[in-house]
């Protein structure tokens, strides 16, 4: 084991450090993938399967753009193992407030490039039958896409394995040197060292500014046709930024099965997964306030996870200066599953000293962090 | 089934009407109409009661239009209409 001698050690085999496999194997380097557990099995299984391009801020809206484009041009035996579905977003305005604020996201996502439509009470309710009559519109992201991302991660990881990777599973990584890492008595070493660890980044990585953040999902029994694309409310964004209380919001997926899954709580409680009846209670009931006919449907699973939250809402990736040979790919909160491409283009552009195509600075790991600057 | 000595009630099973003794549950009449696919996995593969106490949910046919109810624990009614997975379209939920 310790004569094992790869170019690039990943840490964590979830959707973001397998995609980083695929694109440091690409660029020519013997990668190996270190899971403490399995494949796709922690931050990966907690999250919903969303390929979107969202707009809290302009980087975050660089990088989900980025990397959705590189969903569109994956590989295709990657998005047929992915159940990728183009399905587009429905965002439902509930107030007057949020549909008068449609035309600028509007533009916003037009200077990117991104046609979507502006709905009215009426084509909201064509959309989308089951929601809830009087909703005064919402706004039609067609390009987004959801793909069921542990069937993702593991036809990522195939891929990798095809260009000479190599995964090993249920062996915790205790602790990062510079250019190795320690699995118990061992050392692998490497000369580049990558923490794609999830919401447990930081404890390899203590000074990561990254938390875990709490969800609970729902998924149904299968009814196909329920929904037609990812339906979530315009607040969930507002959910999403306020880092400080509990907050609940409006969020289902259609799955290519005819399930759908249900979200989003957030809540910052450490690492206590037990189910919070209350929470779970609320989240539900805010999801009938759109979708009255969701408390009709059989749910056959409930389950709780945690996002890798930052203070800024950006994610971690580049070099880790206090360590040589120390990377970082961590810290997406909820958009892992979409932005893990991206990441790991950029990650694999800036270890081989490439111009990336987007701007990279903003998600230096040791960028001055603090909360609500956007 | 000996139906001049019992009660009976008409349903529609997958479109048809049938006379099945009043009293029974839905998966006992389908199963004496010979149903053996009252539900498909997801991939495909034929799924019929297995517990008969409503544990094993191997048993869901759409029942008045709901999907998913267990036809172990559901009397049979006048007028009831059961569809199963082979049998035609019916919208769910």
């Amino acid at each position: 084991m310790s004569a094992r001698r790869a170019d690039a050690i990943i840490v964590g085999a979830g959707i973001v450090g397998a995609a980083c496999a695929v694109a440091l194997a690409r660029d020519g380097l013997r990668v190996l993938v270190i899971d403490a557990g399995g494949a796709a099995l922690g931050t990966t299984a907690a999250g919903m399967g969303h390929v979107v391009v969202m707009d809290d801020s302009p980087e975050q809206l660089a990088l989900t753009r980025y990397s959705q484009s590189l969903w569109r041009a994956q590989d295709d035996a990657v998005r047929a193992a992915s159940e990728l579905d183009w399905c587009g977003t429905v965002w439902v305005a509930e107030d007057e407030a949020q549909l008068e604020a449609l035309p600028a996201k509007q533009q916003l996502y037009r200077d990117h490039g991104l046609e979507t439509e502006v709905l009215d009470e009426t084509t909201l309710i064509e959309a989308e039958p089951h929601l809830r009559r009087g909703l005064p519109g919402g706004l039609l992201v067609p390009s987004d896409a959801v793909i069921y991302q542990p069937a993702a991660t593991i036809a990522l990881l195939a891929l990798a394995r095809t260009m000479g990777a190599e995964v090993l599973q249920r062996m915790p990584v205790e602790e990062i040197v510079p250019c190795g890492v320690r699995c118990g008595a061992d050392t692998l070493r490497a000369d580049v060292i990558v923490n794609a660890a999830g919401a447990a980044a930081a404890s390899l990585t203590p000074q990561l500014p990254v938390i875990p953040r709490k969800g609970h999902l729902v998924i149904t029994e299968r009814y196909p046709g329920f929904c037609r694309h990812q339906v979530a409310e315009l607040g969930y964004l507002a959910s999403a930024h306020v880092m400080t209380s509990e907050s609940v919001a409006f969020n289902v997926q259609p799955r290519s099965t005819g399930q759908v899954m249900v979200g989003s709580s957030r809540e910052l409680v450490g690492w206590d997964a037990s189910m919070n009846r209350r929470v779970l209670g609320r989240m539900i009931a805010r999801a009938c306030e759109f979708m009255p006919a969701l408390a009709d449907l059989v749910a056959v699973r409930t389950w709780t996870g945690f996002r890798p939250a930052t203070p800024d809402k950006l994610p971690l990736i580049g070099r880790w200066p206090d360590v040589p040979g120390l990377w970082i790919a961590a810290g997406h909160e909820g958009l892992g599953i979409t932005t893990s491409l991206g990441t790991a283009t950029l990650l694999a552009d800036l270890v081989a000293s490439r111009e990336p195509a987007i701007d990279a600075a903003p998600f230096a790991p040791d960028r001055a962090v603090t909360a609500g600057v956007h | 089934m000996p139906q001049s000595s019992v009660a009976a009630v008409t349903i529609s099973a997958d479109g048809r009407s049938v006379r099945v003794p009043a009293g029974v549950t839905v998966a006992a009449a389908l199963l004496d109409l010979g149903t053996s696919a009252f539900r498909r996995s997801v991939s495909g593969e034929p799924r019929a009661p297995l517990c008969g106490m409503g544990t094993c949910y191997e048993c869901r046919v759409t029942i008045d239009g709901v999907a998913h109810r267990r036809a172990c624990l559901v009397t049979v009614a006048e007028g009831m209409h059961v569809t199963t997975a082979d049998g035609a379209e019916e919208a769910p939920a």
